[in-house]
């Protein structure tokens, strides 16, 4: 079970305070998409064996939707932080390059 | 035969005899006892028969490891199958039945399979019941399910309580051995907080059995002393009879507390689930013996070495008068010396190294014990007991060269680390080739949020097997743990004298004899809760089975309760030889929590019986009760389905329910409905996107029917949307649907369109919704007087508000009937004044409440739909007939491109439309299913008996349904067939002339 920190009230939470929400950073396509395009959006996802970018739902706490950098193999958070966001923060970015040199962020 | 010493028994009090029954006998045991100890005292050697050949099985071990003791406990309420006798302790009246016999324990009918055990070979299963088709559900099934699974099914609900506990720590300790004992004090010391949980009733595990020295202390003197200085640490908890379970993601884990088990109490819970939250944890939980593998391995009396010394020394019995002992190590030297210290006879110790052991056996050369070496155990003769073991060369194959009587066998094939809790959550393991075991690989531990190792091994779980180096282990982990959590121990650890003792190497023995022909590895039992023998093993990796995991499928080595404590290793260095490949490249299976199977009341904690999911109550529930309405449950809420009178059938009630709102004026609790406020400037926007249809051009004052689907553009929700001012709209949602869709809505707004400037808050359970339906329906409104309703000044679909009959209300003109009608929202706390009001001024009017089932039909007859009974998650809006709730007009809204896709506005898909049965009497069945040419085309979603109508009703999807108005369809339930024809789905009142007076 998870310990995650919600970014909004700065609680860290047992896994069982949050809901998940699948991979974050999904661009939304809509009318006058194409059928691949609306497919990928709809149903295609990463699931990277290393470090994942998530949506959480802080839903027993303060409701607030964050995003979570988590490696799926170690469990290692490097960070949660605003769900307002298309792209995760550079710093994040910059330290997970420092903890995992080898890492190469997938488009 | 095994019996009870005259002395010895550290665990046991002599002065309390306890009577206990087994298998309806009477047994005599004393306070301390467990059922093992008990049952061994008095003789019993065979406790149950296995698995699958039913052979005459004993007890093996003396703590959680016990694959063959395991009972049916306890009676009626209070039965519970598959506990082990050796973690059972015994008090006064308990009942205890072995397990897996018929009809009794000594005479079994199942033992035929053991004659006919080269007929079952590995993987049986899979080669036996696969032809023909048919005798699956009539021949192999049946005789499965007859003999499938351990023990007995409880048949009525359990009787005991059960709890949570919650415990937040810096470090958990699990063990109570010294190892975990020296673990925690030093821990301890640093003012961290501990914790430490062991599974059995007493500490000091091994250190109560074994001679050990340290500081000039013996064992048991040692562990009363650390227990005295751990005492006087506040910060250190200590709980015994709680096992270390799991261990999880980010420094979880769970604890397992029996606190009546022994002791059965009133008024206490029985179990109590520990969930641990521990910045380090310490897993000093010890090694398990290992059995050695060869023919008769499995018959009552043969016992693992460490096991024998248990009995003697912790409960005073002797498992036998003349006890031979076979050993790859010299670890069972100590239970030669133990017995010989017993005044028990010892005919011969086999040791299967050719020098021979260090220290220990020269200690019981000079005693006069006679010791073999080099040599090995070719079978053992016996039936329920043993009679017999015949000695062979370990080199050969098997002849013997001696044939010597003993009444029990004590067997010791090295120690394997339980290295379970550290591998639960990813921690990586190591092979140590000079004592044959699986360690953990500190360079892999499981990480924690941080990337951090956080289970730390100590002692002999650790491979540290020597009192000298288990202890140091203990100390270093313990200062480690309190380094890693900010509690660094400056002083140097106390250091610890502890007697030496010379030990030669253990050789890996994986077979006795090392080439035994077949005859005998299929007599070697390597599971014995599951009969996997070491020939099955050999079969398996014959027919191509390389991974460890498929083997065990596969043969099911390592399966079941116990879970392969004692197999695993001897299972799989069978498989290894047999793919001649190293152990470490085969690898083990995965070990998963819990480390022991825990009651499943434990796991439920509180969380039973009512306190499962509480139940949500309106404001007027109190007053449905009082006036006998029966309930229905509506996601967690329950609502009056309907109010039968006295002597009144429910369908009698629901008919005269409908009849009078129809007529006059009918009252509905309407508060479940969820009812979300959406506020902002751009709230209308923001509901545009959400909803299929346009919700911005609503005007203030005004309602509009609302529909929700889900990006895939299916049907998610629906209801009436008010807007009350420019800025404000309060959304109706189902009931099951409030907390859905609110959290749908925040999603998107914080997620997707956090630029819009909007909030939503939930109000459901702050107002009392109530309908006033009926023809009648504007009369008792005006008796109460205070808001103009006239059809000027509150037409349909109007909202306004005001003080109605004295009450801050907001009066919604909307209809889910079809009648002329006003919902009535209040304050929940003038909840219940505003119904009895209502009743009060409409008690001229013969006003009537109704449940739930006069709403659904009154709906049916007007063809509106239900999300959940119309829908299922794969229907679109146009599917439904309901295109008109689809804007043409917007550019975006969720669900818009989902539903352009081309399968969904294919032609041939599931229409909405009404049935109408070709017999006016015979309702249709509950989703029956409508068929054509043999093929399912599609299936009634409500169907009804209108009383209104005087005849049945229904709805449907239909494949094309639209454009079969008119044909009449087959709808084959049971045998019968009943006929319906397509009709439009309005049965009633389909201009609305009745909603809109």
């Amino acid at each position: 079970m998870l310990l995650l920190t919600c970014p909004y009230c700065g609680v860290e939470g047992e896994e069982t305070e949050f809901h998940n929400g699948g991979e974050a950073h999904l661009k939304r396509v809509g009318d006058g998409s194409s059928d691949a395009d609306f497919t990928a959006y709809m149903f295609e996802r990463k699931n990277p064996r290393g470090i994942v970018f998530e949506r959480w739902r802080h839903v027993y706490g303060c409701g607030k939707w964050f995003h979570a950098a988590r490696c799926a193999v170690t469990l290692e958070v490097f960070g949660t932080y605003s769900a307002q966001t298309s792209e995760p923060p550079a710093d994040l970015i910059a330290k997970i390059r420092a903890k995992r040199p080898e890492w190469e962020a997938t488009p | 035969m095994s019996f009870r010493l005259p002395e010895l028994g550290l665990l046991i009090d002599r002065d309390r005899p306890l009577t206990f029954t087994f298998n309806g006998v009477p047994v005599q045991g004393f306070r301390g006892d467990t059922i093992a100890s008990a049952l061994m005292a008095a003789d019993h050697r065979m406790v149950g028969r296995s698995f699958k050949f039913h052979r005459p099985r004993g007890i093996v071990a003396s703590g959680a490891e016990e694959p063959n003791a395991l009972m049916n406990m306890g009676e009626g309420a209070r039965f519970e199958p598959n506990q082990r006798a050796t973690t059972t302790e015994v008090f006064n009246g308990l009942t205890a039945r072995s397990q897996n016999h018929w009809p009794s324990l000594g005479f079994d009918v199942g033992a035929v399979n053991n004659r006919l055990a080269r007929f079952f070979p590995a993987g049986f299963y899979y080669k036996t019941f696969m032809k023909p088709a048919w005798a699956w559900k009539h021949l192999f099934e049946p005789f499965i399910r007859k003999s499938a699974g351990l023990g007995q099914a409880p048949t009525v609900r359990d009787a005991d309580r059960y709890e949570y506990f919650y415990a937040y720590v810096d470090i958990l300790v699990i063990g109570g051995g010294v190892a975990g004992l020296e673990a925690a004090l030093e821990a301890g010391r640093s003012g961290a907080r501990v914790l430490l949980l062991e599974q059995s009733a007493y500490f000091g595990g091994r250190f109560m059995v074994d001679d050990v020295s340290v500081d000039g202390r013996d064992g048991p003197a040692h562990i009363a002393h650390l227990l005295a200085q751990i005492e006087a640490l506040p910060n250190v908890t200590l709980r015994a009879r709680c096992q270390g379970a799991g261990v999880f993601d980010h420094g979880y884990a769970l604890g397992y507390e029996r606190l009546t088990d022994h002791a059965p109490a009133n008024n206490t819970p029985r179990h109590r689930l520990w969930r641990i939250r521990a910045r380090r944890i310490l897993t000093a939980t010890g090694a398990l013996e290992r059995p050695l593998s060869f023919a008769g391995n499995d018959i009552p009396g043969v016992m693992l070495a460490g096991t024998v010394r248990d009995y003697i020394r912790l409960y005073g019995v002797a498992p036998g008068a003349r006890m031979v002992v076979v050993t790859n190590n010299d670890d069972a030297y100590r239970t030669a010396l133990t017995l010989h210290a017993a005044g028990l006879e010892i005919p011969a110790i086999i040791d299967a190294r050719p020098e021979g052991g260090g220290a220990l056996a020269e200690q019981a050369r000079a005693l006069g014990l006679r010791i073999e070496t080099g040599k090995g155990v070719a079978r053992v003769n016996g039936k329920t007991r043993v009679k017999s073991v015949e000695v062979c060369r370990q080199s050969g194959t098997g002849g013997a060269v001696e044939t010597i009587p003993c009444d029990g066998l004590a067997m010791s094939g090295g120690f394997s680390p339980v290295v379970h809790l550290w591998s639960h959550c990813g921690g990586k393991l190591a092979w140590d080739g000079a004592n044959a075991m699986f360690v953990p690989d500190l360079a892999r531990p499981p990480t924690n949020q941080n990337g951090e190792g956080f289970v730390i091994p100590a002692g002999s779980a650790f491979g540290a097997l020597q009192t000298e180096a288990c202890i140091q282990s203990a100390v270093v982990a313990a200062r480690q743990a309190a380094d890693e959590v900010g509690r660094s121990i400056k002083e140097e650890a106390a250091p610890r004298a502890v007697r030496r003792i010379s030990e030669h190497p253990m050789a890996p023995i994986w077979h006795m004899p090392a080439r035994a022909p077949y005859r005998l590895r299929a007599q070697s039992f390597l599971d014995f809760q599951n009969d996997v023998k070491v020939s099955d093993i050999d079969l398996a990796a014959r027919e191509g089975f390389e991974s460890v995991e498929h083997t065990k499928r596969y043969t099911t080595l390592g399966m079941a309760t116990d879970q392969g404590k004692l197999s695993n290793i001897n299972g799989l260095a069978v498989l290894a030889g047999a793919l001649d490949a190293e152990i470490p490249t085969v690898g083990t299976t995965t070990f998963r929590p819990p480390y022991t199977p825990i009651s499943l009341g434990a796991i439920a904690g509180e969380a039973a019986g009512p306190l499962f999911k509480p139940t949500r109550k309106t404001a007027i529930d109190g007053w449905h009760e009082s006036h006998g309405a029966i309930f229905e449950p509506v996601a967690d809420w329950r609502r009056p389905y309907a109010y039968p009178q006295a002597g009144e059938s429910t369908q009698g009630a629901i008919t005269r329910e409908i009849l009078a709102t129809r007529g006059a004026v009918g009252l509905f609790d309407a508060s479940t409905l969820g009812k979300i406020i959406v506020k902002g400037p751009d709230a209308g926007r923001f509901l545009d996107l959400i909803y299929t249809n346009m919700m911005s051009t609503l005007k203030p004052g005004k309602c509009r029917y609302g529909l929700m689907c889900n990006e895939n553009g299916f049907v998610m929700d629906d209801g009436v949307v008010a807007r009350l001012d420019d800025d404000t709209f309060l959304c109706h949602t189902t009931t099951g649907g409030a907390e859905r869709i609110h959290a749908h809505m925040e999603e998107w707004l914080q997620t997707e369109w956090w630029d819009l400037k909007v909030f939503t808050a939930n109000l459901t359970e702050q107002f009392t919704q109530i309908a006033v339906v009926g023809p009648r329906a504007r009369h008792v409104l005006e008796a109460l007087g205070g808001v103009d309703v006239s059809r000027e000044a509150l037409p349909f679909m109007g909202v306004t508000g005001g003080k109605l009959g004295g009450i801050d209300a907001r009066i919604f003109r909307i209809s889910f009937s079809g009648e002329l009608s006003f919902e009535v929202a209040v304050p929940t706390s003038q909840g219940l004044l505003m119904w009895n009001l209502l009743l009060q001024a409409g008690a001229a009017h013969g006003i009537t409440p109704y449940g739930t089932e006069a709403l659904h039909v009154m709906r049916a007859e007007k063809g509106f739909v239900v999300v959940g009974d119309e829908t299922d998650g794969t229907v679109t809006p146009h599917d439904l007939g309901m295109g008109w709730a689809v804007s043409k007009k917007k550019k975006d809204f969720i669900g818009k491109r989902g539903m352009q896709r081309s399968f969904l506005t294919a032609r041939g898909r599931k229409q909405l439309v009404g049935l109408r049965t070709l017999s006016d009497t015979e309702k249709l069945p509950e989703c029956a299913h409508a068929v054509e040419g043999g093929k399912a085309i599609g299936h009634v979603t409500s169907t009804y008996f209108s009383p209104t109508l005087g005849h049945p009703i229904a709805m449907a999807l239909i494949r094309g349904g639209r454009a079969r108005m008119g044909e009449v369809l087959d709808f084959p339930v049971g045998g019968k067939v009943h006929k319906a024809r397509v009709v439009d789905p309005v049965f009633y009142d389909k201009e609305g002339a009745r909603q809109n007076v």
